[in-house]
């Protein structure tokens, strides 16, 4: 029997709880050939300098075998183009929720975010035990995308499925891949559909939202055409509750695991944007950018990438490069320098990072200073299958008691 | 933030934003955000790491005497670095200035528009460093064999080992009645900076910019950001064009006329004139035509703060001070010196990617550089020095555009808009000289430009002939169209002395005494 790449064996379930030891492994070889043809980028530097290289394309459609224009349902997001479409669509969503247009936006939201946080939490005061992703992680980066977006929370039961299913199927797993391609394709346009309604809807009685930012601008780029519309709020839709739901689970795991850090995390408030910084590094929730492609022949740690491949950047494994971090697998939040990953790089920076940040910040600093004497029921806990978008399917928490929040 | 990409930030935040710039500096990716602490450490592998090993004399390091002269970045920084690594001796630093060492992009962008005060660019450095600080003495002399600096008010100040890091002045305009005339501004240190704002901020009819480098672009865009008629004058093709090139000056100037600035090239001011109260009425040009301007700011180039070293003997110009790759002075028969190190504007260094031409920038990072690199060698033995190699990089926000580069764009030949728009005002422009390419300038595409400075350390072939993202079709190089460039090293005593060949200050050794020996 063949042996088994590193890479592959990242993928099964059995090594989601700690996938780290095989990133050790993966960066012997910086640059890895894959059977399926696709090169796995493993450390900081040749990530880094492959984010920011012209040559790297985000669009499948330049691979050298394209995916067929139904395989995915949709045309691509700004996510899965490159420049100058790209940085349209990306300036035009942009425009609604941060710099140079709506500076202050995510600031803005912080009495919300506490406010709905408090009430999440409020909600398991009067028992002993919670499961944290079901309870606090998921609801909350949900209600808050939902209500910048304009999408009703009531439908959440709806499109959870879709994200879901667009999550789960993201990248490489295990089982047919025909099968899933097909799962993703349905998914994407049934969530397609229900967006193009709601774009109607916002169409005729706009609000202050995103969604009806993205409808009603006719400046110098815009408008938005209806497709591109449709799979703008989709990305985010979906970006935005499936990725900080794990940044949160696993913060939460994190200082659950360390009674020092918790403890510290209750004292001292300066530490907290330090502390989800080192989570970015030390267990991001993307762990894969799985979707580059070479448009021309790269050569990179003494490997050619030949013109039209893929390329798998692994972030998770470049922020623990010890090149690049000293200690990489210890969990420091005093790290003097931090530089990782967490958010990617380059012109497709995590759009949603200044937001994504302020919810881990508040929703793990809450938690932090709520719970009375909290501990993991089962650790690890169960995964999320996608080894992409890593995180826990339940984080049971028991704790003795909530105290009544601060302010 | 104007524009995409043009960020000015504060340097000096309100202390109710502290929590915010705590967690902005956290957020950073590249973790540039300092706060309250001085950034002369830049690791994530070993942050805490030890000095770098100098296997220099401990005795020097523990009691030595060094000199600074010159404090503002470099001075201000190379202070910071010998502290942190490891120099307890005494450490003078001679500034002739009264203020803490301070930053001065914000000088011509934030602080002009009135945005920051301008006591606000302070630099933490000085804060927290202990030196012995000579502030407002200009220096005004050098004595190499007695080892002291000379101060105007006749102080002599000994040292072991010297650092030169006088910098560059604005140049006047050579009128010396007109350059009086009330309403004629230069821009270059704090207190002009603050006269000038003042004098925007009373109301003008209009102002005139002489010159349309970085300096003189900058102060033209801020007007216009604050509703000033502008007219700017520049006896060059196009803005710029002394540092990017006729292709990319071209595009400057469109920008101007776009932002409503009345922009006249190939013409110079032949005089300013004034009222019978000596106030600025307007100025005459080289076509015979009149601006009328109650403001004009002379923004033409910086002159070198070399005087002070006349009679030193050291190889002093209006270039500079030459100095080896490693910072160190070379005097004026090219013998390089053991004990004085010369770093930022005023240092003139060979350039290993540039043919080892001198070159002389005045660039914030180069500073900086050089600063660090000096401050190491001046500690370090000769097994332990460092080179200066690290490629020019430099900035300028102007008409809401980021416009940045990497290495000498007028080392150039020919240039290609490599990606993006012209069109739109995002582009990359890489320059190429002799079929290598040498320098990348971006226009709002700042995200490439370590890309292009890869491909300038490895010598890549120009033009670049990859597939690259916003590609433009039928994209070909032209021209570059950059000033005949000086080429120095023809004669080994202009490249080093900058001196006149005429001038001729090297003398033969007395080859048959020195053979009786």
């Amino acid at each position: 029997m063949k042996p088994t790449s590193v890479y592959e064996r990242i993928q099964k379930l059995s090594s989601r709880a700690d996938p780290y030891p095989l990133y050790t492994e993966l960066r012997r070889t910086p640059v890895s050939l894959q059977e399926d043809g696709s090169y796995v980028v493993s450390t900081y530097e040749e990530i880094i300098a492959l984010l920011h290289d012209p040559r790297v394309s985000s669009d499948r459609r330049n691979l050298a075998s394209p995916p067929s224009p139904q395989q995915d349902g949709l045309p691509p997001a700004f996510i899965g183009l490159d420049p100058p479409e790209h940085d349209r669509l990306r300036r035009l969503t942009m425009r609604h929720f941060g710099p140079p247009d709506t500076p202050g936006k995510v600031a803005g939201m912080e009495g919300e975010l506490r406010e709905i946080i408090t009430g999440l939490i409020d909600g398991i005061a009067d028992r002993g035990r919670a499961d944290v992703v079901d309870d606090i992680a998921y609801p909350f980066p949900v209600t808050v995308i939902c209500h910048l977006l304009g999408v009703p929370r009531e439908d959440e039961p709806r499109f959870h499925q879709w994200a879901e299913e667009i999550v789960e199927t993201l990248g490489p797993g295990e089982g047919d891949q025909e099968e899933r391609a097909g799962r993703r394709q349905a998914a994407i346009l049934a969530l397609g559909k229900y967006l193009a309604e709601l774009a109607n809807a916002h169409r005729d009685r706009p609000g202050d939202d995103i969604l009806s930012g993205l409808v009603t601008y006719k400046g110098p780029d815009g408008p938005m055409s209806d497709i591109e519309v449709i799979t703008t709020s989709a990305l985010l839709l979906v970006a935005g509750h499936e990725t900080t739901v794990n940044l949160i689970a696993n913060g939460t795991l994190t200082m659950l695991r360390d009674p020092v850090l918790l403890e510290r995390l209750r004292n001292e408030a300066d530490l907290v944007p330090h502390f989800v910084e080192e989570l970015l590094r030390y267990e991001p929730p993307i762990q894969f950018l799985p979707n580059r492609v070479a448009l021309d022949d790269i050569t990179i740690a003494g490997v050619t990438i030949p013109r039209g491949s893929s390329i798998v950047l692994a972030l998770a494994s470049g922020s623990r490069d010890p090149a690049h971090t000293k200690d990489p697998d210890r969990f420091d939040p005093d790290r003097a320098y931090n530089q990782h990953l967490g958010f990617g790089g380059g012109v497709h920076h995590c759009f949603g990072a200044p937001l994504a940040r302020l919810e881990a910040q508040i929703a793990l600093s809450e938690l932090a200073h709520r719970l009375v004497n909290p501990r993991l029921v089962k650790d690890p806990p169960e995964y999320r299958p996608s080894s992409t978008l890593r995180g826990p399917r339940h984080v049971e928490v028991e704790y003795d008691g909530v105290v009544p929040p601060a302010r | 933030m104007r524009g995409r990409e043009a960020l000015m930030y504060d340097p000096d935040p309100a202390d109710d934003q502290r929590e915010q710039v705590l967690r902005a500096a956290a957020a950073c990716p590249v973790q540039a955000l300092h706060v309250d602490r001085m950034t002369t450490q830049h690791r994530t592998v070993r942050p805490e790491l030890p000095p770098s090993p100098t296997g220099g004399d401990d005795d020097f390091k523990r009691n030595g005497r060094i000199v600074i002269v010159g404090a503002s970045l470099a001075g201000g920084r190379a202070a910071g670095v010998l502290r942190r690594d490891g120099f307890t001796g005494s450490l003078t630093l001679i500034g002739d200035e009264d203020h803490q060492p301070y930053d001065r992009p914000p000088l011509s962008k934030q602080v002009l528009t009135g945005r920051v005060s301008a006591e606000g660019t302070t630099l933490p450095h000085l804060r927290e460093i202990e030196v012995e600080w000579l502030a407002g003495t200009p220096a005004t002399g050098l004595d190499l064999a007695a080892k002291q600096v000379g101060l105007a008010d006749g102080r002599r100040i000994g040292f072991d080992k010297v650092l030169i890091a006088t910098g560059a002045r604005a140049r006047r305009w050579p009128n010396e009645t007109e350059a009086g005339l009330d309403g004629v501004h230069v821009l270059r240190t704090l207190e002009e900076a603050e006269l000038l704002r003042e004098r925007l901020d009373a109301g003008v009819k209009r102002v005139l910019v002489v010159g349309a480098g970085f300096t003189g672009a900058e102060v033209a865009s801020v007007c216009r950001g604050l509703d000033l008629p502008v007219t700017v004058v520049e006896s060059g093709a196009a803005p710029l064009v002394g540092a990017l090139g006729g292709v990319v000056g071209a595009v400057a100037a469109d920008l101007q006329r776009e932002n409503g600035v009345d922009l006249r090239c190939e013409v110079k001011v032949t005089s300013l004139e004034g009222d019978d109260q000596g106030r600025l009425t307007g100025a005459r040009l080289s076509d015979g035509s009149m601006v009328e301007a109650d403001v004009a700011v002379i923004a033409l180039g910086a002159v070198r703060n070399v005087e002070w070293l006349r009679n030193s003997g050291l190889a002093a110009g209006p270039w500079g001070v030459a100095t080896d790759a490693g910072c160190r002075a070379v005097d004026v028969n090219g013998l390089v010196t053991d004990d004085v190190f010369v770093a930022g504007d005023v240092a003139r260094f060979p350039h290993p990617v540039y043919h080892y031409q001198f070159m002389s920038l005045e660039h914030w990072g180069n500073a900086i550089a050089q600063a660090e690199i000096a401050a190491h060698n001046m500690l370090s033995d000769q097994a332990h020095r460092w080179p200066h190699l690290s490629l020019p990089v430099f900035w300028s926000l102007q008409f809401g555009v980021n416009i940045k580069s990497v290495g000498v764009p007028t080392f150039a030949d020919e240039v290609v808009i490599a990606h993006g728009s012209v069109e739109e005002r995002r582009f990359v422009a890489v320059y190429g000289y002799q079929g290598r390419i040498t320098a990348a300038v971006t226009f709002d595409q700042a995200f490439w430009l370590d890309f292009y400075r890869r491909l300038i350390e490895q010598a890549a072939p120009f033009p670049p002939d990859f597939r690259v993202v916003d590609r433009q079709d039928g994209a070909r190089p032209v021209p570059a169209e950059v000033s005949q460039r000086v080429v120095p090293a023809q004669g080994a005593t202009v490249m080093v002395t900058g001196h006149d060949p005429g001038e001729r200050r090297v003398a033969l050794a007395n080859i048959q005494d020195e053979a009786r020996h």
